[in-house]
Formats: C-alpha cells, sequence, structure tokens
C-alpha cells in the first residue's frame, strides 16, 4: 500500500515533454518512476512517448533512457542487462541496476512480439511495460493487434459495410505467461495504488515480470482530455479491462467488480466507437458486450473467481 | 539561442544532462487554466498523481499550479475529490 | 611469443573474441558464420570466459542487444552473414549513429533468392553505406590479427564508430590454416580495457536514441562522417602498433609487383592469393602486371589506392557483387571515383565473378590479366563489364 504523500516529490519525467494534454503516457511514467528500487535504466521503443520526450537537445527523462528502434525494446533491454551482469561478474560494479522497458502496444503486441517473446525465454531481468492505448497513435491512430474489436481506427474505419476492425484484441498477458515468467499483470492509471504495487512487484522479480497497462489516448478515442482517468476508470468498472495479476502460477484478480456499468458507459463517451450505436449496427455492439462478458468470466475462472 | 554545430554537439545525438525538457513552455498550449481553491483544498495529492504534465507543486498545506508547464487538460480539476479545482478561460 | 595452432576462419574469430575479452556476446547461427557462434558457446559452457553469451531468437535482437550493451559500456562482439546481415540492416545504422563499437565477424554469403549458403560479397556491400568500418580478409591470419586490431580501432574514443570484418564463407570460414596466436596476456595489454565517453550510467542520467528533428539531424551525420576520416588516420597506428607485436604488418594496402607494373588486378579478400599466384606467373612470361589488395574497405583509402597505382595504365577491378542497374559493381565504383576526382583518367575495366560461390580458376584471371596489358596498349577499354565464369 503506498500512501500518495509518501511517494517521492521529485519529478525524474519531468514537465516540458510534448505528449498531448491528457495523454495517459506520462502518468503512468510518472508513476513508474515514483516506486523505482535503485538505480535504473529505461528503455523505450519508438512512439508518442519516444518522440514527445526526447526532442533534441530536451529530454523529459532524469534517468538513464535509451531509445533504439520500433520493435526491438526486449532485446535491447536483453543486451544492457547482459552487460551489467558481466560487469558484476567481472567486479566492474557490484550495485544491482534494474532494466525497465516502456513500449507501445504497436511495438509490443505486433511488430516487438518475437524480440518479447525470446528476452522472456532467455529470463532476462527486466521490467517490459507495455502502454496500451490500442492502436498506432503516433502514426495517426492505425489498428493493432491490441485494438478492439469494434473500435474505429484509419485502418480499420467504420465503414458502411464493417464497421470498425473486425477482430478482438490479443491475449498479450496471456502469451506472456505461456512463457513460464513469474510475474506478469494489467493495470491502469485510474487505479494508481493497485498499478504502483504492481510495478514494485514487477521490479522485485528476479527475472522478467510483464506488465500491460491500459492508457487511454484522447486523440485517437476521441474524448475530452479531462476524462482520460475518468475513461480509465470505466474500463475497470464495466468490466471491460479486468485487473488481474500472476504470480507464480496464481492468478488474483486485484479489483473486483461486483457490480459492473453498463459496458455502453465506456463505449459511448469515445469517438471510436460510436458507430456502434448506429441501429444497423446493433449487432456487433451485442458482441463487444458479449466479448467483455467472456473475456471476464475467463478471468475470473482463472482467479478461482468463478 | 543560435544551435550548436557538428563539432560542438556531442555525439552520437546523446543528450548529456537529464530532464531538459523544463526548459520548454509547454505553458503556451492552454486554453483553460486550472484555478486551486486553497480553502477547499485538502492536500490528498488526487491531482498530483494523475498530472501528466507534472504541474501539481507540493506545498506544505496544499497545492498550486506550475503555470509554465501546465497544458491545461483538466484532469485534475476532474478528479479532485472535494472540487477545489476549476477550469478558467485564459 | 606467439605460437601455431590450427584453426579455420571461424575458430580464429572466435579464438580472438576470447582474447579479447569480450563482455557480452549476442549472436544467432547462420551458415557460414555457425561455428563462431558454436565455439564461443563452448568457451562460456566451459567457464574459459567471462563474457556473457546471449543466444538470441534472431540476428536483428542480436544487433539490437549487441547495442543495448555496447550502450552500458560492454565490449561486444557477433557475428554473421547474408540473410542474417540484411535482417540487422536497420539496427547497423543505428550501431553506427549512436557511435558504438561494436565488432561484427561477417563470413560473406550470397543473398537470396535463389537462395545459396556459398561465398560472394552481396551481403556486406549491401550494407556499405551503414557507417561501419569494414576490412576484408584473405586468410585465416588475418581474420585472427583482423578481430583484435578491430576493437582497438573501434573503440578509440576519436573514432567511436562499429567494425565488420568480412572474410570469404567456406573459403576461409571453414578452411583450416597454421595460424600464429598471440599470447592472452599480449592481446590484454594491446587492448586494455574498453574506455568510453558516454554510456548508460545509472548516476548519470543520460538520453540515447534521442530525436533529431531537420535542426539537428544533418549535424549529426556530418560528424559522423568525420569519424570515419578519424578512423582513417587512427588506422595506421593501429596496425602499426599490432605489427611490433605480432611481425605482421596491415598498411592500407597489400602491393604486389605494382612498381613497374602496366597493368594491375584490384580485389578483395581470399581471391587475392590466386591472383597474386597469376601474376607471378605471367611475370615470369615476362608480362608486367601487378595485384592491389586492399583491407580497408570503409573508410576507402583512396589516397593510398592512387598512390599504389601510379604508373599503371590499365586496371581490372574484381567484383564479387552485383550492383543491379549501376553503371559498376561497388568495388569498382570507388575506384572509378577515386581515379576520376584526381583527374587520373586511365582505362578501367570491371569483373563480375564468384557470385553464389562460384570457383575463379587461374585461367580466368590469366585472361583478366591479358585483357588489361591488351587495353593499357590501346589505351581505351572495350567492355565495361564483364561477367567471368557464368555460362553465356
Amino acid at each position: 500500500m503506498y500512501a500518495l504523500k509518501d511517494l517521492p516529490k521529485e519529478e525524474l519525467f519531468t514537465s516540458g515533454h510534448r505528449l498531448c494534454a491528457g495523454c495517459a503516457h506520462p502518468i503512468s511514467v510518472r508513476m513508474v518512476t515514483k516506486v523505482l528500487r535503485g538505480p535504473t535504466v529505461i528503455v523505450s521503443t519508438t512512439g508518442c512517448l519516444e518522440v514527445s520526450s526526447s526532442i533534441y537537445p530536451h529530454t523529459a527523462w532524469k534517468v538513464p533512457w535509451v531509445h533504439i528502434a520500433f520493435e526491438n525494446g526486449a532485446a535491447v533491454a536483453s543486451g544492457i542487462e547482459a552487460a551489467f551482469k558481466a560487469f558484476k561478474r567481472k567486479g566492474i560494479i557490484d550495485k544491482n541496476v534494474d532494466i525497465i522497458a516502456i513500449c507501445g502496444d504497436g511495438g509490443t503486441y505486433d511488430i516487438g512480439i518475437q524480440a518479447i517473446s525470446g528476452a522472456l525465454e532467455r529470463k532476462h531481468d527486466f521490467v517490459y511495460i507495455c502502454h496500451d492505448n490500442e492502436a498506432y497513435m503516433n502514426t495517426g491512430i492505425q489498428r493493432s493487434g491490441a485494438t478492439p474489436k469494434g473500435a474505429a481506427t484509419t485502418t480499420s474505419p467504420a465503414g458502411k459495410k464493417i464497421p470498425g476492425k473486425p477482430e478482438w484484441k490479443k491475449d498479450f498477458i496471456g502469451i506472456c505467461i505461456a512463457h513460464g515468467i513469474e510475474y506478469a499483470a494489467t493495470a491502469t492509471p485510474a487505479y494508481w495504488g493497485d498499478y504502483l504495487m504492481k510495478i514494485r512487484k514487477a521490479i522485485e522479480v528476479d527475472g522478467p515480470a510483464v506488465i500491460n497497462v491500459l492508457t487511454p489516448c484522447p486523440l485517437g478515442w476521441r474524448y475530452e482530455p479531462k476524462d482520460t482517468i475518468k475513461i480509465s476508470r470505466l474500463a475497470v468498472l464495466t468490466r471491460y479491462f479486468p485487473l488481474y495479476e500472476y504470480e507464480r502460477g496464481r492468478y488474483k484478480l486485484t479489483i473486483k467488480v461486483p457490480k459492473p456499468l453498463p459496458v455502453e458507459e465506456f463505449l459511448k463517451i469515445q469517438g471510436r466507437f460510436r458507430h456502434l450505436f448506429n441501429p444497423e449496427f446493433k449487432k456487433e455492439l451485442d458482441e463487444v458486450k458479449y466479448y467483455v462478458e467472456e473475456n471476464w468470466n475467463r478471468i475470473l475462472k482463472l482467479c478461482g473467481e468463478a | 539561442m543560435s544551435k550548436l554545430t557538428w563539432k560542438e554537439i556531442p555525439i552520437g545525438g546523446v543528450i548529456p544532462k537529464g530532464g531538459t525538457a523544463i526548459e520548454y513552455k509547454s505553458g503556451d498550449w492552454r486554453t483553460f487554466r486550472p484555478v486551486i481553491d486553497v480553502n477547499k483544498c485538502v492536500n490528498c495529492l488526487i491531482c498530483w498523481i494523475y498530472c501528466p504534465d507534472s504541474s501539481i507543486i507540493r506545498l506544505e498545506k496544499h497545492v498550486d499550479v506550475d503555470y509554465y508547464h501546465c497544458k491545461g487538460c483538466g484532469i485534475c480539476a476532474e478528479e479532485c475529490p472535494v472540487k477545489a479545482i476549476k477550469m478558467v478561460e485564459e | 611469443m606467439s605460437k601455431v595452432i590450427g584453426l579455420s576462419g571461424n575458430e580464429a574469430a572466435a579464438y580472438a573474441a576470447k582474447q579479447s575479452k569480450v563482455d557480452v556476446v549476442a549472436a544467432y547461427p547462420i551458415t557460414p558464420q555457425t561455428i563462431i557462434v558454436e565455439r564461443f558457446s563452448e568457451y562460456v559452457a566451459n567457464g574459459e570466459v567471462e563474457t556473457e553469451f546471449i543466444c538470441v531468437e534472431s540476428e536483428h535482437s542480436a544487433m539490437s542487444a549487441c547495442i543495448g550493451a555496447s550502450l552500458a559500456g560492454a565490449r561486444v562482439f557477433t557475428a554473421t552473414c547474408s540473410q542474417g546481415l540484411a535482417l540487422m540492416h536497420e539496427m547497423l545504422y543505428i550501431a553506427s549513429g549512436l557511435r558504438l563499437p561494436i565488432v561484427m565477424a561477417v563470413a560473406n554469403r550470397a543473398l537470396s533468392a535463389p537462395i545459396n549458403i556459398h561465398c560472394d560479397h552481396s551481403d556486406m556491400m549491401g550494407s556499405r553505406d551503414c557507417g561501419w568500418i569494414q576490412v576484408f580478409c584473405e586468410n585465416v591470419q588475418e581474420v585472427y590479427d583482423w578481430i583484435i586490431q578491430a576493437f582497438k580501432l573501434s573503440e578509440d574514443l576519436n573514432v567511436l564508430l562499429p567494425m565488420a570484418v568480412n572474410f570469404d564463407g567456406f573459403t576461409i570460414s571453414h578452411a583450416m590454416e597454421d595460424i600464429k596466436v598471440l599470447e592472452d596476456e599480449e592481446v590484454e595489454a594491446f587492448l586494455s580495457t574498453r574506455k568510453v565517453k558516454y554510456k548508460l550510467d545509472p548516476n548519470e542520467p543520460m538520453t540515447f536514441g534521442a530525436l533529431m528533428l531537420p535542426d539537428y539531424y544533418f549535424e549529426a551525420k556530418r560528424q559522423q562522417e568525420e569519424a570515419m576520416k578519424k578512423a582513417y588516420e587512427k588506422y595506421i597506428d593501429v596496425v602499426k602498433e599490432y605489427e611490433k607485436l605480432s611481425g605482421r604488418a596491415y598498411n592500407y594496402l597489400h602491393e604486389f609487383m605494382l612498381e613497374d607494373a602496366e597493368a594491375a588486378i584490384i580485389c578483395l579478400g581470399s581471391t587475392t592469393g590466386l591472383v597474386r599466384q597469376v601474376a607471378k606467373k605471367l611475370r615470369g612470361e615476362g608480362k608486367k602486371v601487378g595485384v592491389l589488395k586492399p583491407w580497408l574497405f570503409r573508410p576507402f583509402p583512396s589516397k593510398e589506392v592512387l598512390k599504389a597505382l601510379e604508373n599503371i595504365k590499365s586496371l581490372a577491378v574484381l567484383d564479387r557483387a552485383i550492383s543491379f542497374g549501376a553503371p559498376f559493381g561497388p568495388l569498382c565504383s570507388d575506384i572509378m571515383a577515386t581515379f576520376f576526382s584526381e583527374g587520373k583518367i586511365i582505362p578501367i575495366f570491371n569483373v563480375i565473378y564468384g557470385l553464389g560461390g562460384r570457383e575463379i580458376t587461374p585461367k580466368e584471371i590469366e585472361e583478366i590479366f591479358n585483357l588489361a596489358l591488351k587495353t593499357a596498349k590501346r589505351g581505351k577499354v572495350e567492355e565495361k563489364v564483364k561477367f567471368i565464369g557464368v555460362r553465356e
């Protein structure tokens, strides 16, 4: 349990970055930097967070930070971890250095999945945090493997025949857990206490740990910037985005939602889902609702709560 | 400020000093400004933890706003549990 | 004191990397380079090295991990070729752009399609503009010597560029040779530990890989070209120092019977030995021919090439790669530019040979020399680009 007043005042991700007003990325990054264990290196892949936080000669990072490319956050982290391991073996350093990769969903669910799989299989000691805003926002809102069914993006537009993305979102956390890692979790900034606890747990794991954080995007999801936390909360309260963790074989639902709000509460305030409320797409809307329910039941079962 | 030549910039595009973005005035983006009613503020720090721009300043008894950087997103006003923050047009 | 041991080109590369006390190796298997990765794995498994070996899931991740490790300040080694090098292509530019002294052995192999595992230089020539220092080796001894020298050159604080050590797939990678190796202590003294200018240091929060817009990107690239110039200057210091230690000299070029030659062949890698043999035979017949082998390909030693070929009347440039649609193959383009830019116009023709492991015969080389001599006499090139060894 964390009390806000006990968190460090010092900002390791400073203001003056160029992320949009109301963007969830910096909220998540600030939370990560508030619960670091000690010396830490952060790796980011190409995307909004990277381009907006490191416009030369400006950088918002007050921790050692590196960006290499779009698809290799986990591989770069592997290399850094290996270097520090070798230095320790050779007696060049004696302190532990934590390594955290913060990457977007495009660089995670799609183009980076191979590098992630490799790094998880090799059991490098690092934390992989996916900022999941459910599309390629940096290139202008294209669909990714994390985009949910029904969402309109610029490459899965709400057409007259096909209303948004026809496919479901990938179960990224499930893929990670299948690698036999010790810790994996979902999170979202609205539940800051839950998120802070998960970040710290992930850091303390000796080996790879993964957190998938839902980070709402005002521009891509088409809502008012002031509503970022509200939407992040509604995602949980409607059971659209279950918050759970996996620890050494055991699943736990960390935020219980006994009396869920209708999924429509989450969908209707976002432009990307607006078309689903046209009467001709009732079937698709129902499918989204059905998916949310099925997914929730699946997670409940895993958590032993069903 | 005149820009550095190729002979002057550090190699490999490295930025040798952390947190230099602080010089950038993101406050210019704002159309609405958050105004804090210090009498209502209970210093719960909810606005501080949710601020995307590290623009909530933690003081002894209440919070304040860093207008040099605040982009005016309004998350603080929306999330304040005691409604101590109002968004006012610039 | 040096000793003699029998090693293949791949084993020599692994052995040299071991003696260079690399901190991190991240590599992926690919024919004909695989033995490097295997040998190094054995060193690790037997506790002969303190290296952290990452057996990655692709070459793209191999180079990505090398970049991460090098940024942390580690001495880093990897090896690849062909498709693997092509998969790394994106990362090659990032390694040089971030000014990281990664050393890579490349057992040159043809590129698909059609798939072919044998030697030519298409792989590295496809990456020749990626900002890496590049040398081409003629035999196993050179592979060994170059891996060690590569760390010295690329890690120099005035240089800080990655370096590729090229050697012909199978021809060198799998050929056993008795080579002279240095003692571990000698290599250690020659290289010392890696020094860094900037690194990922938890005590000094630096930003690497920042976004550079039109207001700075050009400056960064201009600076990188300057590093190539520095590498060119520093090269001679490194090879001189290594010569003192090993007795083996690697001045920019290897010149053979060029002083009074009328016609010459210039080529890279293992073919050079055969070309010299043929040249010797022709000399015995009174034909004035010579051979030039540049070790260094990037940065290109234009000044030295011009000087070495000062009195040549005709030149045949051998390329083991095609630059499709270009006027000449990659090496020949550089030679043409080198001569033309100095206002030195002599008849030069390009020979494309040996693609996909096709052997070049002494008879074919003799034909090339004879054609060069004829061209020298006539003062004019008959055919700008010749394909030798292909069925017409």
